[in-house]
């Protein structure tokens, strides 16, 4: 190591010993992004926001929160509800942040979808992308338990009882993951254990690979456009900044994100403090009881439209039990969006309203996914069974078309 | 090349055992999620039947749910598929919740029948339903017999064919 | 431009799902009851026209109610302790100081008449069955005798007193407003609802022990501190006003109560189910003017940022 001069600013000190100068250019100064995005591109900012706003604001909650079946409910709706100072503000943070996170999630993915920014040397970052997504999923259902209400307790019982439904092992396992045979105090202990440390540690190093993966083949842009990275940069440095392609993460992106904020930061705190019923359901204001359904019992919105796909098949089919049709059905839905990058035969990199049968398959996607969400919370009966069995189906049919209409679409387009 | 090779396999070598080490460690973990002794041992609960009193109610816990017990007298008609013969006694065993909201109904032992406070749903002795809004009767958890000794959360023959009869 | 559209084309998809999952969903889930009526029209056994005559109506209520009610607002204390007499009913025979203000006049007349008709609880007290309610019908007496009645409990029940003077009362008793208006409204929640039920995060405990009101009523009445939350107040209203149209089948009795009467009661269950409501509304608007500078400012940053690009 040759050896340190003594240093003339408090900057050249920290740079000899930490390399500032050099990280600050390759993570904010000189790591580039194109220009051509509109406000979607900000909703990875978005998610860093709100999973810091959820990491601080539980924190707080989990000085007073105590996992044990005979004083969760209370430590929850009594000590920090009433008696904590700004309790409240947290628990209302907390529980609006986790559910308006997952619609975000829903754009920041169907932005992917439609911009087609999961394909052509970008698999690692939609793969890596989906983990967060389970990673979430499963982070909302860890804490839905905690309050152990009613919801939390037949939810947590409802969704654990899914497992029973793998063959040879599935019984075992249901009480494997439950610590008991039923929902139960070493079943809230063991999620507590989830929710506050297992499941978020997973969750920092899945959010540090998404963005690494992000690095090689770099952000997608408004019109699919593929070019020459390091030319931009020069043009940008060599102060083209009007001509480049490119515009540096801080500031330039960044202000644009920071604005992109503000605004979702009303639409956030107006839930807040006005509009908090649709994340905090009132049916969970009533203590977990074992003994004692409720009369409709139905996951978070975010779940919903698989949770439909599960239901969606009730009826015998081909010597299969609905409840088996079901069951395999909600494990394609789980996991068929892991494959995107494969389903789409299609080299073409553009928007959606570019691609003419791709089009058509996005927004049959969206309609389907909103009808299978509504009908997700509706009481299964009467139509509303068949409507939802509709709705499943077609969503398996639209994913088990797409190889076909990409690959018909890419021989229309070639042909051209 | 032989150094190689020797290189090769000690790095393999290594490589088999730390995966080995891995794999108890994982064993050891999964362990440690699985249910708690006490907790399987609550899991099957055993009741020594031939001490029950006539038309009498007994409620034991299997599981977080209560379970009806309940001992024939000799004017009472056993029911295909519903009861069970331990020694010379027929009984009802039954998981304690009404099939409508889950309420614990009670047993009233004048009419010999199951009341429903909550929403006022009736059961007869056997767990049929018989009016108000229950959908079905009481479901029967599964057992075992050992002599006179009921064991709650084992499959056992006669639970089967209980079942089969139902 | 392009931008509002693509915002436009997002907010539209969250709007319908919104739509479908929170009201859509909640109005087909829970199908909205008939509204409140604080006359009990479909009691009509009493002529509550007839003017009573209080002197009168404290002399049938000493030979007939005292056996069983208290009445301490006008010297009558209870004979046996909570546990005891609800050992003996089944349920603790509520004091009556308050039944005059807080209890309908058309109901009470009517209760007095025949409980089981008024409180709609015939399912549980079939004619002929085996089971009574603990309070005998009177309607063997004459619709002047119970009126004389209603008007004695009226003229005894101590007047509620008016946020005027509830603000009063504070300044005096240095303590805040939400406390004393709090104290008042417990009151009321302890003569129409506390003989049964908790409310836990109040501090109160059913006066009726446990173990007897699960035998009288099948299970034990729910602890309440929550349900401002979870059932909300409009569904309260409805609720207590008639039991059985909102869940039918279920013991509780209807109550009877006064418009004012069940406002207080409700008033109360907010009180102590939501009690930062005063808070959480003060803060809102001062965070959210807030929010709204700091995306102007962010816009006007970015605006400066990337003119330099644009």
């Amino acid at each position: 190591m040759a050896e340190f001069k003594k240093a003339d600013s408090m900057l050249e000190w920290f740079d000899q010993r930490l390399g500032v100068i050099n990280f600050s250019k390759v993570m904010m100064t000189e790591y580039w992004i194109p220009k051509n995005i509109n406000f979607l591109w900000a909703m990875g900012a978005l998610l860093m926001m709100m999973f810091g706003v959820l990491l601080i604001s539980g924190i707080f909650l989990l000085m007073y929160y105590k996992p044990d079946v005979a004083l969760a409910f209370d430590s929850v709706n009594y000590t920090i509800m009433h008696d904590v100072a700004y309790g409240w503000l947290f628990r209302h943070i907390h529980a609006v942040g986790a559910s308006v996170i997952f619609l975000v999630i829903y754009i920041h993915m169907f932005t992917g979808i439609y911009y087609g920014s999961y394909k052509k040397g970008r698999e690692m970052i939609w793969l890596s992308g989906m983990l967060l997504f389970v990673l979430f999923s499963a982070e909302g259902f860890s804490g839905y338990m905690l309050p152990w209400g009613q919801m939390s307790y037949w939810a947590a019982y409802v969704i654990t009882e899914i497992f029973g439904g793998i063959p040879v092992i599935g019984g075992d396992l249901v009480v494997w993951i439950r610590g008991n045979f039923y929902v139960s105090d070493s079943t809230l202990t063991r999620f507590f254990m989830l929710h506050v440390l297992l499941i978020p540690v997973v969750m920092l190093g899945a959010i540090a690979f998404h963005f690494y993966s992000l690095r090689f083949p770099h952000v997608n842009n408004e019109a699919g456009e593929f070019f020459d990275y390091d030319v931009e940069a020069e043009k940008y440095l060599a102060g083209d900044k009007k001509g480049s392609k490119v515009i540096p993460f801080w500031p330039v992106f960044l202000a644009k994100d920071f604005f992109v904020m503000g605004v979702f930061l009303i639409f956030f705190f107006y839930l807040v403090f006005y509009y908090y019923g649709f994340a905090m359901d009132p049916v969970n204001f009533d203590k977990a009881d074992g003994l004692k359904t409720p009369t409709h019992i139905y996951p978070e919105w975010y779940f919903l439209w698989s949770y439909e796909v599960l239901r969606g098949f009730f009826f015998e089919m081909f010597g299969i039990s609905g409840k088996d049709l079901g069951l395999m059905a909600f494990a394609f839905a789980n996991g068929i969006f892991l494959v995107m990058p494969w389903l789409d035969r299609s080299p073409t990199v553009a928007p959606a309203n570019q691609r003419p049968y791709f089009k058509i398959w996005f927004w049959l996607l969206m309609i389907d996914l909103i009808v299978l969400t509504i009908f997700g919370k509706l009481p299964p009966t009467g139509a509303n069974a068949w409507v939802g069995f509709a709705s499943s189906l077609s969503f398996i049919v639209l994913f088990l078309a797409l190889p076909v209409i990409t690959t018909l679409e890419a021989k229309k387009l070639g042909a051209k | 090349m032989t150094d190689e090779s020797r290189r090769g396999f000690i790095g393999k070598a290594f490589g088999a055992f730390a995966a080995v080490g891995g794999i108890a460690s994982l064993i050891a973990m999964k362990k440690t999620w699985d249910p708690l002794p006490s907790v399987m041992s609550a899991g099957f609960t055993t009741v020594d039947v031939s001490g029950l009193e006539e038309n009498k109610l007994e409620i034991v816990v299997w599981r977080g749910k209560p379970i009806f017990i309940l001992k024939y007298s000799a004017d009472m008609t056993p029911t295909e598929g519903r009861n069970i013969k331990i020694g010379d006694h027929y009984y009802s065993v039954m998981i304690g919740l009404c099939t409508h909201l889950g309420c614990i109904p009670a047993y009233r032992t004048v009419k010999k029948d199951f009341k429903c406070a909550c929403h006022g749903g009736e059961f007869s002795a056997d767990g049929k339903e018989t009016f108000g809004p229950p959908p079905r009767p009481l479901d029967i958890p599964p057992f075992n017999l050992d002599g006179e000794t009921l064991v709650l959360g084992e499959e056992g023959e006669a639970y089967r064919a209980l079942v089969a009869k139902a | 431009m392009k931008e509002l559209k693509i915002l436009a084309v997002v907010a539209s998809l969250v709007l319908v799902t919104f739509y479908g999952i929170e009201p859509y969903a909640h109005h087909v889930m829970h199908p909205e009851g008939k509204p409140a009526d604080f006359k009990f029209s479909d009691l009509k056994n009493v002529d509550t026209s007839l003017k009573g005559d209080v002197t009168a109506g404290k002399e049938s209520f000493v030979n007939n109610c005292t056996a069983c009610h208290s009445l301490t607002a006008d010297g009558f204390d209870p004979m046996m302790s909570d546990a005891d007499s609800a050992a003996a009913y089944g349920v603790t025979p509520p004091d009556l100081s308050l039944a005059g203000r807080i209890y309908e006049k058309n109901f009470l007349a009517n209760f007095i008449f025949d409980p089981v008709t008024a409180t709609k609880v015939e399912h549980k007290y079939p004619a002929n069955g085996s089971k009574v309610y603990p309070m005998p019908a009177y309607s063997w007496m004459g619709a002047q005798e119970i009126m004389n009645i209603v008007a004695y409990l009226e003229s005894v029940s101590p007047k509620a007193i008016d946020e005027a003077g509830l603000a009063s009362l504070a300044a005096k008793e240095e303590r805040t407003l939400f406390d004393v208006s709090r104290e008042q409204n417990a009151e009321v929640f302890k003569s129409a609802c506390g003989r049964c039920h908790d409310m836990k995060y109040g501090g109160l405990s059913a006066t009726t022990p446990k173990v007897t009101i699960q035998g009288y009523m099948g299970s034990t009445p729910p602890d309440l501190s929550q349900y401002i939350i979870s059932r909300g107040s409009h569904y309260l209203d409805g609720f207590i006003n008639n039991p059985q149209e909102y869940l039918h089948g279920t013991g509780m009795p209807r109550v009877g109560l006064s418009e004012q009467a069940q406002a207080e009661v409700i008033e109360y269950m907010t009180q102590v189910g939501d009690p930062k409501k005063t808070e959480r509304e003060e803060l809102g608007p001062k965070v959210l003017l807030y929010l709204l500078i700091f995306a102007i400012l962010a816009y006007l940053w970015k605006r400066k940022i990337w003119s330099e690009v644009h």
